[in-house]
């Protein structure tokens, strides 16, 4: 039998939160890396590096998974601490709203500094 | 919120009654126990019995009735097999869940501090209320269901190897040490099973004779009854009869994941 909603929404959840932690470990170390090996921290060497499709594509994914398990993962936090139904389904939704901005921006950030927009 | 602390009238007053040893006691321990009497309006609190070892048996449910019998008649607890297999006695003895008949008080540093299960109403002094717990217990429907005609010659036969899966869940006493040490029964227990629920449904879904897998799955299938557990392994770690309910949690979770595709 296979079940729609939420019930099978839960399955869903806790398996994209252990598949996206296992993604960020191999995106997380090339990251670092990668950025511990250039010559300066400065702006426009960092910049220069992300204007690289390969570390800007790379880049975008990472951005991606991190905020999509933090998502995930802050759910979690709200749905075991916060009792009341009413601030829990507020806090879910502004954790939905945080993660959406902060993830959108992370990848325009990236995306407008590989395409010169 | 959860509730991180206790209600004002659940608070502990650590300065309850002393009891000294007799004067002629020669290895004497303090003994400072959780007391509350549902007919008084007085908070909870502490109250030391000091015992003299020479005296009294090894175990923790030695000198709770030697207090009880000598000098204290009005301790409540629960106890009967006095040897791990009733699970009445569970209570939380230096911090850590247990059974008062198979903790030794000679594994305690210090006084040995005695409360009731954590988190769960308290009828009197070490008497929990489990009424909750055995309602989630059976709301696994921890019997055999089958669909099929039992065999016209005698029983439902299994392997040696699928008896040995449901050998180790099936000696679960049901003492609770396990659901009562784990956080999040503490925050959700009117929604999360709970370790020892979910170690009996776990107990049926691998029995080879039972026919509901399915049904038992798709019960469990939920976000608070089943996913509230973040495998911290309280549970393994409490359980007096080194059963492992962390581990049977996510041979379900598996199973779950698996069914999807």
């Amino acid at each position: 039998m296979k079940l729609r909603g939420p019930q099978a929404a839960s399955t869903r959840h806790w398996w994209v939160q252990r598949i996206s932690a296992v993604c960020l470990i191999p995106l997380s170390i090339w990251f670092l890396a990668s950025l511990l090996v250039l010559p300066r921290l400065s702006y426009n060497i960092v910049k220069l590096w992300m204007a690289g499709s390969f570390n800007a594509f790379l880049a975008v994914l990472w951005v991606a998974v991190l905020t999509y398990h933090s998502y995930l993962g802050t759910t979690e936090v709200v749905e075991d601490y916060v009792a009341r139904a009413a601030t829990k389904q507020l806090s879910l939704f502004l954790l939905r709203i945080a993660h959406a901005l902060v993830g959108g921006a992370g990848i325009f950030s990236i995306l407008r500094i590989n395409f010169g927009l | 919120m959860a509730e991180f602390s206790l209600p004002a009238n659940s608070r502990v007053n650590k300065d309850g009654r002393v009891f000294k040893a007799a004067a002629n006691a020669r290895n004497s321990r303090v003994f400072k126990i959780y007391r509350f009497d549902p007919d008084d309006t007085a908070n909870p609190r502490l109250d030391s019995y000091e015992i003299d070892m020479d005296d009294c048996g090894p175990m923790v449910l030695d000198a709770l009735i030697k207090i009880k019998n000598e000098i204290d008649p009005t301790l409540t607890f629960r106890r009967s097999c006095r040897e791990g297999i009733c699970g009445s006695c569970a209570m939380n003895i230096d911090g850590r869940n247990g059974l008062a008949c198979v903790s030794a008080c000679a594994d305690v540093k210090g006084a040995v501090k005695i409360y009731p299960l954590p988190h769960m109403p308290v009828i009197k002094d070490l008497v929990p209320d489990l009424t909750h717990f055995y309602a989630q217990y059976a709301s696994v429907k921890p019997w055999l269901q089958t669909r099929t005609p039992a065999p016209l010659a005698g029983e439902r036969l299994q392997s040696k190897d699928d008896q040995a899966k449901v050998d180790g869940p099936s000696t679960c006493i049901l003492c609770a040490c396990c659901s009562t040490s784990c956080p999040s029964y503490w925050w959700n227990s009117e929604r999360y099973l709970g370790p020892a629920a979910l170690l009996a449904a776990y107990r049926w879904i691998v029995d080879s004779r039972d026919d509901a897998t399915g049904e038992r799955l798709d019960y469990l299938e939920d976000p608070f009854r089943l996913y509230r557990c973040h495998t911290i392994m309280n549970c393994t770690e409490a359980c007096p009869k080194d059963l492992n309910p962390a581990k049977a949690i996510g041979q379900i979770k598996q199973m779950l994941a698996e069914r999807q595709h």
